[in-house]
């Protein structure tokens, strides 16, 4: 007898649907605890349109295949010294704050989705989420791997995950992810898939891969090239998830809004980091934090809202300042950096001359007028042994957990922007409405922050001094501070040769 | 790259991560296995608790009474990451593969008797619901256990779950022609046929369990540990015998699946229950518990199975799984 003809599409659903069921024994409520306190309301989860259709035998065949690709190229890399031909050791001090402060993240991500893969009641839900933990898990890893090489050869690399835990610019990242994380499964999936991968993924991704790209880092660029195909597969997810939300109960749409409100702002905040890494940590940037924003987020991410606005969601509040704000981000984080450069696990560097003249072409409202002048002047300040970095620690955002170095851009630049809010007779700073408004919504939540700062005062950290608490860290003396005449830039001079240009001031 | 470069040997600084090097020190440079699962996740300084459990850190020791000194004192016997685990399941799929076109092809399937595809479709479709809720458990076993060794087995042995799922259902395909008739009344059975409401209420008992690491015994110890050589290996045996060789071919990936994973559940066994008395007792109780709950419920599907040989069918499997963990160290079992 001749089987019936099945689609593809009624084959995948075979595969994919029906083998759940109603339990009878537990109540579904008892089963699926987390799914329903936040107000979302689902009303069939059958009109779950899965994003993308893969059988898990279609997956293992094709991931194993890009991962021999990957490991054929890690190899390579690592028998020929791939490191030799970066542009210039000064740039692995982007990679340093990857391995520290995404890779992390992406750890984080696979328990998150698997939360998730878990928790939804759907199960097209929760075979994509679950998709999604273990390629999230095939991130942390296969960067691991890429970048075991550089930690054989530089500094800085050494303690990742201890620092993660720690570190005073890493609680940025850290506290990001948590927020997600310790939210309900559909406010991780809008801050995760959509806030952070849909709308603003292109802004960490294509810095990152083109600055590799750019200079000389084939490891970096592989493994980015590696997870592209996840990530559009994870981006497809963040889009369905919006929509599926919206169209199950009109109810859904302030949640949702309010959701994207919040974590456009908290992805934004941690962006800030990937700002000054792209304008001033590569040696050879192919294009400016500014440039980056106007084309994926103003251009792209208006297009996308535009889209979206059929369904009553609307670009996500205080976007306007976002955008006024890409003309100093970098700026103003790269100056904290280079002031708290004794407390870095990476090198840090005044821009010279010729990046300088770069920032001012892409820069040409900001640069020349409030930021030139103050590297030049810590470029004299070295010459002339004076400089000297921060002796106070400083104080940070309650909420992004950024030190509050961010300015009133739309009034007076040069004026910092500094919100308080109060809960429970204590006050609490904020670097600015965006950050404001998600505190004050729940001060219950944002009141228990871990502040790194905050700890050393109390005595958490490791010590009360700065050694103390940079050894508690796991920095050694030879991870931070000025990259000419570190360890680093010796080791490259060795291979280089000594006349080799220098590209870092 | 110039040619000078590459001939020059660049003297590492050093070899390893530094949690590797406390770990296994630096003589060597440590495995990308090593690399890939220690100590990567959180362990401390949470900024937040959950709002969905307020009782426990986000990453948190206490969420089963299992108590490690070091959660990472276990490894992986397949030395599994993500690389070397999507490598090993895809030389697999590719076997699998071949067996379900050759079926396929040959229409191999004419040639069984009736009476075998029609016990097929009573024992070994409903098992398609079971892979579903393993793969579930697993997933929850990812979400709630302590440390990226651990999360990194559970992820991998939940997508499997859901493969073999797939490949059942598959199976139950071929069976009718793509009638979805077997599907169909393999999930009838799973909610109504009285030989398994006892293990279908089980399962939905597991989904509500507390603490992980009894969800660990209970699905990956025991429920595995009674189903697969019970139902894969033994019925498929009998079938074969009766002529139904062609259903063996199509589920030669759970019988080789469970001949690997088993050293994993053994090595986590042997190490946990060697950790302390508090942790060896915590296994043979759940272990027993959960050996009289299941060989319970799985005593009508056996009988259904085998006939009048069912009970001592498994009989049989239970012993060689007792004998298994008490050979791990998990002393103390219920025997008879």
């Amino acid at each position: 007898m001749p089987a019936k003809k099945l689609n593809l599409r009624k084959r995948y659903e075979l595969l994919t649907r029906g083998m759940g069921w109603e339990t009878t024994h537990q109540d579904m409520d008892d089963v699926f605890p987390y799914d329903s306190f936040e107000g979302i309301k689902i009303t069939d989860w059958d009109k779950w349109e899965d994003p993308f259709r893969l059988t898990m035998d279609a997956y293992w065949k094709f991931q194993a295949e890009k991962e021999k690709k990957l490991y054929a190229v890690i190899d390579s890399f690592a028998q020929n010294n791939g490191q030799t031909n970066l542009s210039d050791a000064s740039y692995l001090s982007a990679i340093k704050l990857f391995i520290t402060g995404v890779t992390p993240l992406e750890y984080g991500a696979h328990r998150g989705f698997a939360h998730l893969g878990r928790h939804f009641r759907g199960d097209g839900a929760r075979i994509a989420c679950q998709m999604q933990a273990i390629d999230e898990l095939r991130h942390a890893q296969t960067q691991i791997h890429t970048i075991s090489h550089y930690n054989k050869h530089f500094n800085g690399l050494h303690d990742p995950f201890h620092q993660f835990d720690r570190v005073w610019y890493l609680s940025v990242p850290k506290s990001f992810v948590e927020d997600a994380m310790t939210a309900g499964p559909f406010e991780f999936i809008t801050s995760i898939s959509f806030a952070f991968e849909y709308v603003l993924t292109n802004m960490l991704f294509v810095p990152f891969m083109s600055g590799a790209a750019y200079n000389g880092d084939m490891a970096t660029v592989t493994f980015g090239f590696s997870a592209q195909s996840d990530e559009s597969r994870h981006m497809t997810l963040g889009l369905e998830i919006i929509k599926f939300m919206l169209e199950q109960h009109e109810d859904n749409l302030p949640i949702v809004q309010r959701w994207m409100d919040k974590h456009f702002w908290r992805a934004y905040r941690l962006l800030a980091l990937v700002s000054a890494m792209q304008d001033y940590m590569l040696t050879n940037s192919p294009l400016s934090w500014k440039e980056a924003w106007d084309v994926y987020f103003v251009e792209n991410g208006g297009a996308l809202f535009e889209d979206l606005s059929r369904y009553g969601l609307k670009m996500p509040k205080y976007h306007e300042l976002a955008t006024a704000e890409a003309e100093h981000l970098s700026h103003q984080v790269w100056s904290v950096f280079c002031l708290l450069g004794n407390a870095t696990g990476f090198h840090t560097f005044l821009p010279t001359e010729e990046k300088m003249d770069w920032l001012s072409e892409k820069y040409p409202n900001t640069f020349d007028k409030y930021y030139r002048p103050r590297f030049e002047h810590w470029a004299k300040q070295k010459e002339e042994g004076t400089f000297q970095y921060l002796a106070a620690l400083p104080q940070l955002c309650q909420v992004c957990q950024i030190p509050m170095i961010f300015t009133e851009v739309e009034t007076d630049p040069m004026q910092l922007s500094f919100r308080v809010s109060e809960y429970k007779g204590d006050k609490y700073n904020t670097c600015s409405d965006g950050c404001k408004d998600i505190f004050d919504h729940e001060p219950e939540k944002y009141a228990q922050a871990w502040l790194p700062v905050h700890q050393i005062f109390q005595g958490n950290s490791g010590g009360a001094t700065i050694p103390e608490v940079l050894e508690w860290y796991k920095f050694a003396p030879e991870d931070g501070g000025d990259y000419i005449g570190s360890q680093d830039h010796a080791r490259w001079q060795e291979w280089k040769g000594a006349d080799d240009k220098v590209k870092q001031a | 790259m110039s040619i000078e470069i590459s001939a020059k040997t660049i003297q590492p600084v050093r070899l390893s991560y530094g949690n590797l090097k406390e770990r296994f020190g630096d003589k060597k440079p440590a495995s990308r296995y090593q690399e890939a699962v220690y100590d990567v996740q959180p362990t401390t300084n949470f900024q937040y608790l959950p709002i969905w459990n307020t009782k426990h850190e986000l990453y948190d020791k206490s969420k089963t009474a299992i108590v490690m000194e070091d959660w990472y004192s276990f490894a992986d016997p397949r030395q599994y990451y993500y690389g070397t685990y999507t490598i090993a399941r895809s030389k697999q799929q590719d076997v699998a593969e071949h067996n379900f076109s050759f079926v396929d092809k040959r229409d191999l399937f004419d040639s069984v008797p009736e009476e075998v595809k029609q016990a097929a479709r009573e024992i070994l479709v409903p098992l398609r619901h079971v892979e579903w809720a393993a793969n579930m458990n697993n997933c929850q076993i990812t979400d709630e256990c302590y440390g990226s060794n651990f999360s990194t087995l559970a992820m991998f042995n939940a997508m499997d779950r859901l493969g073999m799922a797939q490949y059942v259902t598959r199976l139950g395909l071929l069976l009718d022609g793509n009638e979805e008739t077997s599907l169909d009344a393999g999930k009838q059975a799973w909610m109504e046929a009285p030989e398994w409401q006892g293990l279908r209420h089980a399962i939905e008992d597991m989904f509500v369990l507390d603490d992980w690491f009894e969800l660990m015994v209970a699905q990956n110890f025991v429920l595995d540990g009674l189903v697969f050589p019970l139902l894969y290996d033994r019925f498929e045996k009998k079938l074969t015998v009766e002529g139904g060789a062609t259903i063996a071919m199509l589920t030669e990936f759970m019988d080789d699946w469970y001949k690997e994973t088993v050293r994993w559940t053994n090595a986590l066994a042997k190490v946990t229950a060697k950790e302390s008395e508090a942790n060896q007792e915590l296994l043979s109780k759940w272990t027993n518990k959960w050996t009289d709950r299941l060989v319970g419920a799985l005593e009508p599907v056996a009988a259904k199975a085998f006939g009048a040989d069912g009970i001592e069918q498994l009989t049989k499997v239970k012993e060689e799984l007792l004998a298994r963990l008490t050979k791990s160290g998990v002393t103390g079992l219920k025997r008879s």
